[in-house]
């Protein structure tokens, strides 16, 4: 009971990391990236051709995926997304899903249709027993740094002048310009820096939710329940939904398997109906 | 003769010839109904697949109707294409197998869940409209996958059977009743919605595209319209998919597919939005541009697409209707300047 508790905090947890990139392209951003799990596939793909062909160690992995995404988004930001900014939603909609197709088929083409598998280290294999409690190694080491990014990009978010400069670009952008904030590089630090968040989760998740072509597809909607139901407004929010998600999810699966994934959706749905800006939102300022 | 001419050429210097002028009935779209007709003879082994174009022709004119008219954004199309195909396929499955009912039992179906999901989409913004529009969708898939003693499940809804059309014709293997079945009720509907959006309601929800407040500041209760719309959208998609399982006589859980309301999307604004033609442009595209790359990549040709649909993105959204029309106009002023000269 406990133990599926906390496998569906970890699943939670790395659910969050992958959606809190969203959240900042999307909530502050204002933009419907529905291609953001292909920049997690990105890093979880890197994960498994480093780890698998070359022997990297895991813990290099980490890093490599957060770095390799990041740069994949920078590049892509400044190429193609930054032209869409001020288009419409449905255009932004468009692109993504083409992008998605793109990296479903891309990714299929080089690297096959099966499942990907890769082998955690042994210090991060086997089980410990914690109150009684047993709890795999691996889940505890995802829980820890995800709750250390959380506080982080809060910090980063709400404390320095990057956070800021950050909000005031996406409250009004000609004014922050007019103040002398370069609003374009920011806002391609600040996707780079999503999708970089996006290929952590990646590499994190290609354990725990499996590494195949359709991941951006099939996780897209969890990625849209989360920022959905946790509002954008603050990271909390995301956190709590995700953890939320991931218990839900687990349990779900675990007890009543018949009704599987219709309950995130219903819930999704309902979450939307009564609260529009998220369960965990204030209402829009604007 | 000369009425003739007065009817396709209305009298732009007034008013109400302004607003008649779109109304009237252009000589290339008569020239295309006929040309889509004598396919029948012109093109008899090409039957299936101008079944099927048929069909996407009428699913996308139906998310044309919100997309293109009202502007509501929607990810799940799919979904009332795929209910009707699962009403018209048990229709067919368990009794009732005169296809004309089946197709009317499963537009009332179809728009009957567009009318009680409309009142949940038309909350909130477009991020909103997008995730509900998707969760009901994949709402009706679980729904289609769990009960798998009624739908067939994963293995899809065999055995349906279909009487024949209006007690005479009946479906053969070559598809040629069903081409000429779909394309009767798509003649219908298209000229249903041209009737429709050319309408002062039709102007209205083009209204309300544009501005939604100030159309309701004029005194449009523009919520009561948009429910209307989407209701007959729903139901024109409903009856696109029973089209579906009717001619091909068979429901797969693939029809509630994600990528069916994808690729509705892709047709739609390949073709180009907002005007009826654009799905049926649109759809002709799309299966000729299918049937290509699935012969040269069988496997990835959903590469080729998302491309497609980015580059349409960053090079322009009037779709191929659009460059047909900028090319037209572009002609047009360059003849009269040499007239001129």
């Amino acid at each position: 009971m406990l133990t599926i508790l906390f496998d569906g905090i970890a699943y939670g947890m790395v659910l969050f990391v992958l959606a809190c990139g969203l959240s900042v392209t999307l909530g502050l951003m204002n933009f419907i990236n529905l291609a953001h799990g292909a920049f997690a596939m990105a890093g979880g793909y890197l994960t498994v051709v480093l780890m698998n062909r070359f022997g990297v160690s895991f813990f290099l992995c980490i890093p490599a995926g957060f770095l390799v995404s990041a740069m994949l988004g920078a590049l892509l930001e400044r190429t193609l997304y930054a032209r869409l900014y001020t288009k419409s939603h449905l255009d932004q909609v468009l692109f993504s899903i083409g992008l998605v197709f793109m990296a479903v088929s891309a990714i299929d083409y080089f690297m096959g249709a099966q499942q990907q598998l890769i082998t955690l280290p042994s210090a991060l294999q086997g089980r410990v027993s914690l109150f009684g409690i047993s709890i795999g190694i691996y889940r505890l080491f995802v829980i820890a740094i995800c709750l250390v990014l959380a506080v982080a990009l809060q910090l980063i978010l709400s404390r320095t002048r990057f956070g800021s400069q950050l909000r005031a670009a996406v409250d009004d952008a000609r004014v922050a310009r007019g103040l002398g904030i370069n609003v374009s590089l920011i806002f391609t630090v600040t996707f780079a820096f999503g999708s970089g968040l996006a290929g952590l989760g990646g590499v994190l998740g290609a354990e725990i939710l499996g590494m195949d072509p359709t991941f951006p597809l099939k996780f897209m909607i969890y990625f849209l329940v989360v920022i959905s139901v946790g509002g954008t407004t603050t990271l909390t929010g995301p956190l709590l939904a995700s953890v939320l998600l991931g218990i839900a999810d687990v349990a779900g699966k675990y007890y009543i398997p018949t009704v599987g994934s219709f309950i995130i959706y219903t819930i999704m749905v309902v979450v939307l109906i009564l609260r529009p800006q998220g369960l965990f939102g204030r209402a829009a300022v604007r | 003769m000369s009425s003739l001419l007065s009817y396709f050429r209305p009298d732009t210097s007034t008013a109400q010839g302004t607003l008649l002028a779109p109304a009237r009935w252009r000589p290339l779209e008569i020239l295309f109904w006929l040309f889509a007709v004598s396919l029948f003879w012109l093109a008899p082994s090409k039957m299936l697949l101008l079944n099927e174009i048929a069909i996407l022709a009428l699913f996308a004119l139906s998310l044309d109707l919100i997309l293109g008219y009202a502007g509501i954004v929607s990810l799940g199309h799919g979904a009332f294409f795929g209910l009707g195909a699962y009403v018209a396929g048990l229709l067919g499955k368990h009794g009732l197998q005169d296809p004309l009912a089946g197709l009317l039992i499963a537009g009332a179906v179809a728009a009957l869940l567009g009318f009680v999901t409309s009142f949940l989409v038309l909350r909130g913004s477009d991020l909103t409209k997008l995730m509900v529009t998707l969760g009901v969708a994949l709402i009706l898939r679980e729904l289609a996958n769990k009960f798998s003693s009624i739908t067939g499940g994963a293995d899809g809804l065999t055995g349906v059977t279909m009487g024949p059309v209006l007690g005479l014709f009946e479906f053969d293997i070559f598809g040629k009743t069903a081409y000429a079945y779909s394309l009767a009720v798509l003649f219908i509907l298209f000229c249903l919605a041209r009737r429709l959006v050319n309408s002062p309601y039709g102007l209205l929800l083009r209204a309300i595209k544009g501005n939604a407040l100030r159309t309701g500041a004029i005194g449009v209760p523009t919520n009561l319209r948009l429910v209307t719309i989407y209701t007959i959208a729903a139901a024109y998609a409903g009856i696109a998919g029973a089209l579906l399982a009717q001619t091909t006589q068979f429901v797969s859980l693939d029809v509630l597919d994600f990528h069916r309301s994808a690729d509705v999307l892709l047709v739609l604004v390949l073709g180009g939005s907002g005007q009826l033609w654009g799905a049926v442009v649109g759809s002709i595209a799309f299966k000729i541009m299918y049937d290509f790359l699935a012969d040269i990549t069988p496997q990835y040709w959903q590469f080729w697409f998302g491309l497609v649909l980015v580059l349409i993105v960053l090079v322009g959204r009037g779709g191929i209707l659009g460059f047909w029309q900028a090319g037209s106009a572009w002609l047009r002023s360059r003849l009269s300047k040499g007239g001129r000269r």
